[in-house]
């Protein structure tokens, strides 16, 4: 069945099983290999994409579920203010260590600063630890967000 | 290390790039190998003719930063700016490159000299073709940002424009080279940037996993879940009946885990339809053999064994029966942790090309040239028909230092001919077919007189071996720690079988033995009537030089009590009894891969459960930090993960053969809201520099474990920290 959707702006239509999860549609039928397969259970967000603005878990999204709708991924975050303002501040703090978490804590830390401009302490942890970091990049992370959001950290 | 053995001053060839520019072809002998032949590492540097300079990265990366810093070393020597400069990943060939794998924490000390004698000789000919065309003595010369300039008469002439006579010189001897002094560096000593991080945050397809061929099939891979099981019999003909699905095929493998074990291979252009098919895949296993191996039988066996006479020493001096009979005091403390997994986010995956009687592959590998020979034998290839790229690797942490899955891929696509094949495990597979951080018992005591002075320590080991001998990553060095600083050491172990396969994480041997030595000997300064940090500093007290194994540096005693004066100055020691109830500081020292660490932790314990909520490092790596931002990142990183160890519930536990975790919810590591607040110096000595992937691990585990300690008045004495030890 054809089911039709955007990815960063864009029609797309795919014609696949409606069970096979966003993750793998991205990266094999769309050839979109910057979002993630760590887990495939939803306990590692290395696959997390925006869908209707909303981080979510692609590889717990099935293709089904998204007809219709708008997703972002880490190769269209850039084009909106709090994407290309994380963006900048993941190089400014040089966050990635392996970088094969990052796209993942980059559409996390986006779809926070879109709904909560200056998040605390908590709400950062809160929005982020569906995020695992193997490489424990977790000091620059927080670091990045709050300079993204132009708050002073006394820490970092 | 294998490398190619040339001249003894290996060859540095400059000659013209078709199109203009020039190639730096250098060739340079690392003059420490074991046997005395000269080592050649291998770099290439390419000045473009607009002057823009490619260097050529020879590493594996798998976020340790060597991509960044080999080349940072290059362009310091050969005088141009990082920002004229693009980095080149190049394929892996020890016979070329010399030593390419990422472990050990080994790139720094094996790259230093020549990586930067490789830069100066490539700028010693530029200046001495300026020198030639003006008719000047090249001493006399400087060079800038990619150009000689002449400060006499002020001429000026970039790199490119001097290519066509660079190209005809005569190459300098990289020994005669006078490196640039520390005092003069430019870019050494710099923080830069991952090379890779633009990328990165684009979401570009750098990674093994993204790497794509046209026509490739995916394959997902069915091993026997008990190591060492044997296939009876499959269904293979009603999964390769269901839709998707290409091909369903078997590997041998030959019976060891680093070949990667037999199983079914399920392909389709599609990995998760090949993985749907997969839960059709009906194998009939025959462990019989390996069924009884568990993780309850290890620890009977290990607790009985650690009661009864050793197998055998490792290491014994002075007289330690004597001192004990003698003792005033003595202190006795078991102590165990568990296998751990490696988790790395990228699950192991490799893809590979097979034509023409040569197979070519692309592969997130640590260790390249092992995964050569391994190839080569389970294909009966010759290792020149192998080619191996390196992709970027979605975490190391010595995991990928095995190939098993470069081998079944490689064993795969040997059946398809002219198909390219990426197999890619999935996070089951990933945790479910490790080689295991191995788990270990320790039986302490230790000796005191009647001034508290350590007179005598002794440690029955309990490890896992086979033939008399540890197996991978399960020894304890003759020289540990307090080998060679009191009189009195037994240090000896005891053997259990397991079928489990064994392997290094990062900071092998150390993680463990770095918790189990510094939180016992926190348990006799206590009993001592002092602190860790004292008892460490008096037994470091004679200025001593502590021979290590070969090509390693001595341990430095003096440099061990500068870090440890440093930690406790940071971490305010002196005041840690006016913290409140409930919260504690703790220390502990520790020396691995040729760097001192010394750290204090402090912790709180909050509803129960220990939070930590800083951690002050003090490390001492030599003269030298190349790339600060980076090393601040890899102390960071092994701090959070050496907590995650003892903090996020890790344990590999087998059942009948099997491993019973399957994911990150069984096999946990630490998130963002657990990151505590980490404070990183470094003690600077006159050494030259040594690595920093590894060695700010092993310290923090029993940091953590003796501050629970003063918070809480328990020790922890087993890995991984629970509530109930708490309770
Ligand atoms: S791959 Fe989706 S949460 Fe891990
Ligand atoms: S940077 Fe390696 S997993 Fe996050």
């Amino acid at each position: 069945m054809a089911i039709s959707f955007t990815v960063n702006g864009q029609k797309r239509q795919v014609d696949g099983d409606s069970a096979k999860p966003l993750l793998w549609v991205l990266r094999e039928d769309l050839d979109m290999v910057g979002t993630k397969f760590g887990c495939g259970a939803g306990l590692c967000g290395a696959c997390t994409v925006h869908v209707g603005g909303e981080a979510v878990r692609s590889c717990q999204t099935p293709l089904g579920d998204v007809a219709g709708k708008a997703i972002t991924t880490i190769e269209g975050v850039q084009a909106g203010d709090a994407g290309k303002r994380i963006a900048a501040a993941w190089v400014k703090h040089d966050v990635p260590q392996c970088g094969y978490c990052q796209a993942g804590q980059i559409m996390s830390a986006t779809a926070l600063l879109a709904t909560t401009p200056k998040p605390s302490d908590e709400e950062i942890d809160a929005a982020m630890m569906g995020n695992l970091c193997r490489c424990s990049t977790y000091v620059r992370i927080r670091a990045a967000i709050k300079d993204a959001a132009g708050i002073k950290d006394m820490q970092a | 290390m294998s490398a190619a053995t040339l001249s003894r001053r290996g060859f540095i060839s400059a000659s013209l790039l078709a199109g203009g520019g020039l190639l730096f072809d250098l060739n340079v002998p690392v003059a420490r190998a074991a046997d005395g032949t000269p080592v050649i590492l291998t770099a290439f540097i390419r000045i473009l003719p607009d002057n823009r300079v490619v260097i050529g990265a020879k590493n594996a990366e798998i976020g340790q930063g060597a991509k960044t810093m080999l080349p940072m070393m290059i362009a310091e020597e050969l005088g141009v700016d990082w920002s004229q400069v693009t980095i080149e990943q190049t394929h892996a060939d020890a016979k070329i490159f010399g030593g390419q794998s990422a472990g050990g924490s080994r790139t720094t000390p094996r790259e230093w000299l020549p990586t930067r004698q490789a830069g100066a000789a490539a700028r010693a000919m530029l200046v001495a073709a300026a020198a030639q065309g003006w008719g000047v003595a090249p001493e006399t010369l400087k060079t800038s940002a990619g150009k000689v300039i002449d400060p006499k008469s002020g001429k000026s002439a970039t790199y490119a424009s001097l290519a066509a006579v660079a190209a005809k010189l005569p190459a300098p001897d990289p020994a005669t080279l006078k490196l640039t002094d520390s005092a003069d560096f430019r870019i050494i000593g710099q923080s830069v940037g991952g090379v890779d991080t633009p990328a990165i945050v684009a979401g570009k397809p750098l990674f093994g996993i993204d790497f794509k061929l046209p026509n490739m099939l995916y394959a997902v891979l069915e091993t026997c879940p008990a190591f060492g099981g044997t296939m009876k019999s499959a269904n293979l003909d009603a999964v390769k009946a269901l839709p998707g699905v290409a091909h369903v095929l078997t590997i041998k493998g030959d019976g060891t885990p680093e070949s990667g074990f037999e199983g079914v291979a399920i392909l389709s252009k599609s990995w998760w339809s090949a993985n749907q098919a997969r839960e059709a895949l009906k194998i009939d296993w025959d462990v019989s053999a390996v069924s009884g191996f568990s993780t309850e039988s290890y620890a009977s066996q290990a607790a009985a064994k650690r009661k009864g006479k050793a197998d055998a020493d490792i290491v014994r001096t002075g007289d330690v029966d004597a001192a004990f009979a003698s003792a005033v005091k003595t202190v006795t403390a078991d102590y165990d942790y568990p296998f751990l997994a490696h988790g790395t986010l990228e699950p192991q995956n490799c893809t590979a090309l097979f034509k023409d009687g040569a197979v070519e592959i692309w592969a997130p590998t640590q260790n390249p040239e092992s995964g050569r020979a391994l190839v080569a034998k389970a294909l009966n290839l010759p290792p020149e028909k192998i080619r191996i790229n390196f992709t970027r690797i979605g975490g190391g942490f010595g995991r990928r230092l095995m190939n098993d899955y470069m081998v079944q891929a490689a064993s795969i696509a040997a059946q398809l001919p002219g198909v390219p094949v990426k197999l890619l495990w999935t996070r089951q597979q990933d945790i479910q077919r490790d080689f295991y951080r191995p788990a270990g018992w320790h039986g302490f005591r230790a000796a005191l007189d009647k001034g508290g002075k350590l007179t005598a320590f002794h440690d029955h080991f309990v490890t896992f071996g086979k033939d008399g001998k540890p197996v991978r990553s399960a020894e304890m060095p003759a020289s540990e720690l307090p080998v060679g600083l009191i009189d009195n050491v037994l240090l000896e172990q005891s053997f259990l079988a397991t079928n489990m396969p064994t392997g290094w994480l990062r900071a092998p041997g150390s993680n463990a033995l770095g918790f189990v030595t510094q939180a016992f000997l926190d348990e006799v300064a206590q009993a001592a009537g002092k602190d860790l940090p004292t008892l460490m500093l008096d037994l470091f007290s004679d200025p001593k030089a502590l021979p290590r194994g070969p090509n390693q540096p001595p341990f430095v005693t003096a440099r061990a009590k500068g870090v440890i004066e440093k930690a406790i100055a940071m971490g305010d020691w002196a005041n840690r009894k006016t913290l409140p109830k409930g919260s504690g500081k703790g220390f502990a020292f520790y020396y691995s891969h040729m760097g001192y660490f010394a750290e204090v932790v402090e912790v709180a314990i909050v509803d129960g459960v220990p939070k930590v909520k800083t951690v002050w490092v003090a490390g001492d790596v030599g003269s030298q930090i190349i790339n600060p931002i980076n090393a601040l990142h890899q102390a960071q990183g092994s701090v959070i993960e050496g907590l995650g160890q003892a903090l996020a519930g890790q344990q590999i536990t087998q059942v009948a053969g099997a491993v019973e975790q399957a994911n990150y919810d069984t096999h946990p590591y630490l998130r963002i809201n657990d990151a505590p607040q980490i404070i990183v110096e470094f003690v600077k000595t006159d050494y030259p520099p040594t690595g920093l992937g590894e060695p700010a691990l092993p310290p923090v585990i029993p940091a953590l474990v003796n501050a629970i300690y003063a918070a809480t008045g328990k020790r922890i004495r087993t890995l991984p920290v629970t509530a109930e030890m708490l309770a």
